[in-house]
Parts: structure tokens; sequence; C-alpha cells
């Protein structure tokens, strides 16, 4: 098997990270247009633009305010107990409805293709939100090179078990691995990533290193981490969350300030760094581009 | 130095110290920088502690007063008591002003869609007559008995706090349950000490009837 290193991003296309920081002041200091500065400065595939009041969340909050429960359900665990986690090498089994199922090194598998920036804002179910500059590779890039067959239906994403180096996998908490899943147009689109780094930095083992998934118009959980296999199946997956609890999780976990959780509201967020809360938008804010995937479905029911 | 001085000399400065430091430490953390993540939570998260540790500590008193006998422990209740009222009154501040913004049709609506949060109110809204009756003069004007019988509302407002604690958490119920527990205990043993007490009573009326036709 062919193993290689991970496939370096040119120091040319690594925004400095002070420069990445006042990005705008330094755009409207300049006195140019993005357009113009194309050409000159590594600006990248930049999602979440024209507006002008979703800064960016800070490197400390995001890489130390996480949802990992394979660390410790505490917000600050993954951080602490994931500071020895190997993330390579790392192998991703490809099973299930698929014209090329094998056991792969990561970076083979990643090795034809340049991670993009893409800045998303990430809405937790719980009620809290971040705009994250994520440094992925769309998924259905990574599908189409995979084939999967006219049968494939949906895509499942199963985290690494390893209770050695994950200590929260000790406690049944939930029901390890973490699967999560997507239908298969969902996995296609545009907008769903796999992600290798952030703000221009592999990922930290606490955001789900080597390579986790970013579905920005669902909430957080639907972004399985430390992916060890994707499935294509033709049945619907059994995901961990809806598992757990049926009546609070469903499969979409769409962002949809009209369905509220069981237990709270989910018409506004606390987008981290800001003591009120905001309005939550549909689709996360991402509607023009996704909601045309659930025509004619009950988000209700669906939800 | 007796027992009385040392409640008064030593473990009350201590508890009036003891009762600012979450707040200290709040302000401190905030202040610095160190919160990781949503900041109100936090703010929630140390006053939801500090109030439940404290309710549980208030309901520690009796039993604590019956196994070691020590009275004049009973004097720094009415500290931890209050301690817990004024941290649930930031807690719920926090809740009104970030959460809410404070507009009532939203905490409304809130309350009744939401069982926690009506749990939640319900707790707090249990605390407030035993601050204001909290004074010696209500005392007194209430008359022990009554006053002892209003102040058993503490037992709803701790148990309300743990079920608002439980209800709240996405999935790992394991703080809760130990707040739980505790407070099981503390009701438990109020069971226990009331049970002592009436075979106390029984054996001691009994001895009184045998002695009557002696006399």
């Amino acid at each position: 098997m062919l193993i290689t290193r991970p496939p370096d991003i040119p120091s040319s296309e690594i925004t400095d990270e002070s420069l990445f920081w006042n990005r705008r002041d330094f755009l409207k200091a300049a006195g140019l247009g993005a357009a113009a500065v194309g050409g000159l400065l590594p600006l990248r595939d930049r999602r979440l633009i024209g507006s002008d009041d979703e800064k960016l969340t800070p490197w400390e909050d995001v890489t130390g305010y996480n949802n990992y429960y394979e660390f410790g359900t505490g917000k600050d665990d993954p951080a602490r107990n994931a500071t020895r986690f190997v993330s390579r090498p790392w192998k991703v089994e490809v099973a299930g409805e698929v014209k090329w199922p094998a056991v792969y090194d990561l970076d083979e598998l990643l090795k034809p293709f340049t991670p993009a920036e893409r800045v998303y804002r990430m809405r937790c179910v719980e009620g809290w939100s971040m705009v994250v500059p994520w440094l992925g590779i769309p998924l259905g890039a990574v599908i189409d090179r995979l084939e999967p067959t006219s049968k494939a239906k949906y895509v499942e994403f199963t985290t690494l078990f390893d209770p050695q180096q994950m200590p929260g996998q000790q406690r049944r908490i939930l029901d390890w691995p973490y699967v999560e899943g997507l239908r298969m147009d969902e996995a296609r689109h545009p907008l769903a990533i796999l992600v290798t780094g952030v703000y221009g930095k592999p990922l930290p083992n606490q955001n789900g290193a080597p390579l986790r998934l970013i579905v920005p118009w669902k909430y957080g959980f639907k972004g399985g981490k430390s992916i060890v296999k994707i499935r294509f199946t033709e049945n619907q997956p059994q995901t961990t969350w809806s598992l757990a609890a049926p009546d609070e999780y469903g499969f979409f976990a769409n962002v949809n300030p009209e369905v509220d959780h069981p237990r709270w509201s989910q018409a506004r967020e606390r987008r981290i760094g800001e003591l009120f809360k905001r309005k939550t938008l549909m689709f996360n804010g991402y509607g023009d581009q996704v909601a045309s995937l659930y025509a004619g479905m009950d988000l209700r029911r669906n939800f | 130095m007796t027992r009385a001085a040392l409640v008064t000399r030593v473990v009350k400065p201590a508890l009036y110290f003891a009762a600012v430091l979450p707040l200290a430490w709040l302000l401190f953390a905030l202040l610095s920088g160190r919160v990781m993540g949503d900041e109100v939570k936090f703010m929630q998260h140390v006053t939801g502690d500090t109030i439940l540790t404290c309710l549980m500590l208030t309901l520690a008193m009796t039993p604590l007063r019956r196994l070691t006998g020590w009275n004049e422990i009973i004097r720094v209740r009415r500290l931890i008591g209050l301690t817990a009222f004024w941290y649930a009154c930031l807690h719920l501040s926090t809740y009104l002003v970030f959460d809410q913004s404070l507009s009532i049709d939203e905490i409304l609506k809130d309350i009744a869609k939401h069982p926690w949060v009506l749990v939640g109110f319900t707790a707090f809204l249990c605390l407030v007559p035993l601050a204001i009756t909290s004074t010696t003069g209500w005392v007194r004007r209430l008359g022990g008995k009554r006053w002892q019988r209003l102040h058993r509302l503490v037992y709803l407002a701790a148990a309300a706090g743990v079920l608002h604690y439980f209800w709240l958490v996405k999935k790992d119920v394991q703080a809760p349950l130990v707040y739980g527990a505790v407070l099981l205990v503390l009701l438990g043993s109020r069971v226990w000490f009331a049970r002592d007490r009436t075979r106390a009573r029984r054996s001691l009326s009994a001895r009184t009837t045998e002695a009557k036709p002696a006399a």
C-alpha cells in the first residue's frame, strides 16, 4: 500500500494569521475590492460573505469549547483529553454499495484533492453557534472518486472506537461508536465538506482530527469526527443521537428555528462571544442553496 | 473556645468569605477571558452549582446537629440559605436578561412550553418567602411553629432545583444525579430522625403510664 505524507499545504496558500483576523480591515484599508486583490491575496473559497456582523469565532473558542463526547461530556474535556490522540497514520474503510470498497490510507484517499477554505456558521443543537474557517474537501468529490453503485441511497460515517485513546468511550453515555449519516443528495451537495483543517492549520484532535464531516445547514452533531468508516447503504443509517433520543434528534437534523427541541426552543441562538441571543436562520442561513433538497417534505415530521 | 464561640468567631466568618468566592471566581474568569465558549452558560453553571450546594448545606444542618449535638451550628443556616437566594437571583437574572432579553412574552412562552424552566421558576418562587421571612423579626411575628412550617418550602425548592438540572442536561445526567442522591440522604435522615423521636416519645409515655399506678 502506498503510504504518503500528509498533503502539505503550500505555504503560499496559507493566510497569515494576523492577516486572517484583520482581513476585512485590510481590505478596507487597501481600498480595493476583493476582486482586485484576488490575484494578490490568498483569498480562497469564502462561503460566508456579505455579512460584516458575523465575525470569525476566535481560535481559542473553536478549539476550546467542543462537543466531542468521546473525550468527555464537558465542553473543555476534549481539549484536555485529546492532546495525545494519534491521528496518523489513519485508515478509512470504504464499504457497502460502492465500486471501490477498501481500507484506504487517509492521505492516499485525499491525495487528489486540495483542501480549500470554507467559512461556515456552525449551529449546535444546544442553542449556540460559531463561525468557523474550515479547511476541507467537497464530500461530493470524494464520493465521486469512490463511485457508489446505483443502490447507494445514503452514506454512513463511523467515528473511531478506541476507549484507550478516547476516555469518554469508557462510559456508555452513547452507543459507541458514533454513527452519522446523510442522504446521497445531501452528501453530494457542494456545501457538505470533509474537513481536515481549521484556521489554516491541521485539524486539532478536539475538533475531530484527522477527518470530520461538516454539513453547515444541519445541527453540529451531524458532523461525525475522527471518521474511520464510510459506508454506502440502500437504507437510512441508524444514527447515534436519533437512537439515543428519537423524539429529540431526527435523522435530518436540519437547522430549523420553527421546530423546537422538545426541551428547548430553537428559535434563537447564542453566537459564541456574544451575550444576547440572535435569531436562528432557516437551514442556518443556507436555505437558498439547500432548501430544494427538501422540497415537499414535512420538516416538522422529518426533523 | 466554646462551641458557640467557634460558630460565631470561626465558622460564620469563614462562611461569609466562602459565600462570595463563587461570585469572585465568576467575575475573575469572565474578565480575564478564560471562559471558553458560552459565557452566559458559564454564569448559569457557576451560580446554579452554588445554589444547589447551598441548599444541600442548609438541609444538612439539622442532621448534623442531631448527629453531633452541636446545636449552635444552626446559627449559620440563615447565612447559607440567603447565599442560595442571592445566587438564585443572579441565576434568574442571567436567564431573563441574556437568554430572553427581558421579553415578557418570550419568558411566558418558555415557561409554559418547557417543564425544566417551569420547575426552575418554581424553585426560585419557593425561595422568595423564605428569604423575606429569614429575619428574627419575622420568626417572632410568625411564631416558631408557623415559621418552621413555612420554611419546609426549602424541601420543595431543593427538589425542584435538582429536577431543573436533571431535565436540562442533554445526556450526561451524572452531576444532577449526585445532587439528587445527596438530597435523598438529607431528606431520608429527617424521616429516620422523626421515627426515632416517635419511638422515644412512645417509650417515654409508656414509662409514665407504667409509673401511674404506683403513684
